[in-house]
């Protein structure tokens, strides 16, 4: 399968998506990602029985926290899909992508940049 | 365990706002298990603290620490030799660690991130609720194991109260009387009977109302 995928995001591999924490997806926003989305597996198909929910519920408090300081919620993101689902991930990516975009780059890595340059 | 809860993100920046350095202290027991204050939540303050003051142009230098506890001298001597590094620390302990700590390092202002909240039982993942109000004279074992001071609105000693209806406390539907409980709990243990003696005036002195307590145990003093 030769599927076209954005060159800019790298992938991070974890056993189960029950591994992610809210201070994963922050880390990321620090040292300054533009945006997180997590893929796990298709709800009910867990592994480990609640991984995914898990990682649902975990990706969303990190969105709740990311819109209380005006980095902006909407640049992390859950997504489902099944192991044998190649095109619909590369989908996702194409659209994360356009979504950064949409949204431009990161508050916190932008105002680390200017005062760099101001220095 | 005392049961905390995360105070919102809007309060906290506020209160910390005009400091540049701030150590955002831990504590390993009650608000870790009730996820309030433990190393996690000291990560996740402390990581978004940071974003929020680089993007507001007043970047601050924001550093973590969890200690074993915050409320035994011991563990609070951790930080003595890192305390002058900070113009203030964020306690995410209870009340009580705050307080020591602030007991502890008199010219470094404490500043609590959490609030508070009572003596509870962890019912169900995210879910913590009240059982014991500390009265300093436990009266479980006339009452089935149900505290009536902590579970009863009105604090009735001899209960239900007229507003006891149909298993629920009339300040709210979904409450459990705890008169109901008690009794039913006493009628499965056989002991209905107990339900029949009036209790005594209960001797409020040992709770708050006498002031603050103490306990001093001189055969484990050393
Ligand atoms: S009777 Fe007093 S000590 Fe016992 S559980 Fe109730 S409040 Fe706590
Ligand atoms: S209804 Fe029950 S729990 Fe509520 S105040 Fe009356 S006795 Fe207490």
């Amino acid at each position: 399968m030769r599927l076209k995928c954005p060159a800019n995001f790298r992938i991070i591999r974890l056993p189960c998506t029950g591994k992610i924490d809210v201070i994963h997806i922050l880390r990321a926003f620090e040292k300054g990602a533009d945006g997180v989305y997590v893929v796990g597996c298709m709800e009910g198909d867990c592994h480990f029985k609640s991984g995914n929910f898990r990682a649902r519920k975990r990706v969303e408090q990190a969105a709740k926290i990311l819109d209380q300081i005006g980095v902006g919620g909407e640049r992390v993101k859950m997504y489902n899909l099944s192991s044998g689902e190649g095109p619909l991930f590369a989908q996702y990516s194409i659209e994360m992508d356009n979504k950064i975009r949409e949204l431009g780059p990161n508050p916190v890595k932008v105002a680390l940049q200017a005062k760099k340059q101001a220095a | 365990m005392i049961i905390a809860s995360k105070k919102p993100i809007e309060e906290i920046i506020q209160e910390v706002k005009d400091y540049k350095r701030l150590l955002i202290l831990g504590c390993n027991e009650c608000v870790t298990v009730c996820e309030a204050g433990g190393k996690k939540e000291v990560e996740v303050l402390a990581s978004t603290l940071r974003m929020h003051f680089i993007k507001e142009g007043n970047e601050k230098k924001i550093e973590e620490r969890t200690l074993e506890r915050q409320c035994d001298h011991e563990y609070l001597e951790e930080i003595r030799g890192i305390v002058d590094n900070y113009d203030a620390i964020l306690s995410l302990a209870c009340g009580v660690g705050v307080q020591f700590t602030a007991e502890k390092y008199h010219s470094t202002p404490l500043l609590p991130g959490v609030n508070t909240c009572f003596l509870g039982a962890n019912e169900q993942r995210g879910m913590w609720t009240e059982r014991c109000q500390a009265c300093g004279s436990c009266i479980l074992a006339r009452t089935g194991g149900i505290c009536p001071i902590s579970r009863c609105a009105k604090r009735v000693m001899n209960g239900p109260c007229g507003g006891s209806s149909k298993g629920k406390c009339e300040i709210n539907k979904e409450l459990d009387c705890a008169w109901q409980l008690i009794i039913d709990r006493l009628r499965d243990l056989g002991r209905l009977d107990d339900y029949e003696i009036v209790a005594p005036i209960k001797d409020w002195s040992t709770e708050r109302a006498g002031g603050p307590r103490k306990v001093v145990r001189e055969d484990v003093q050393v």
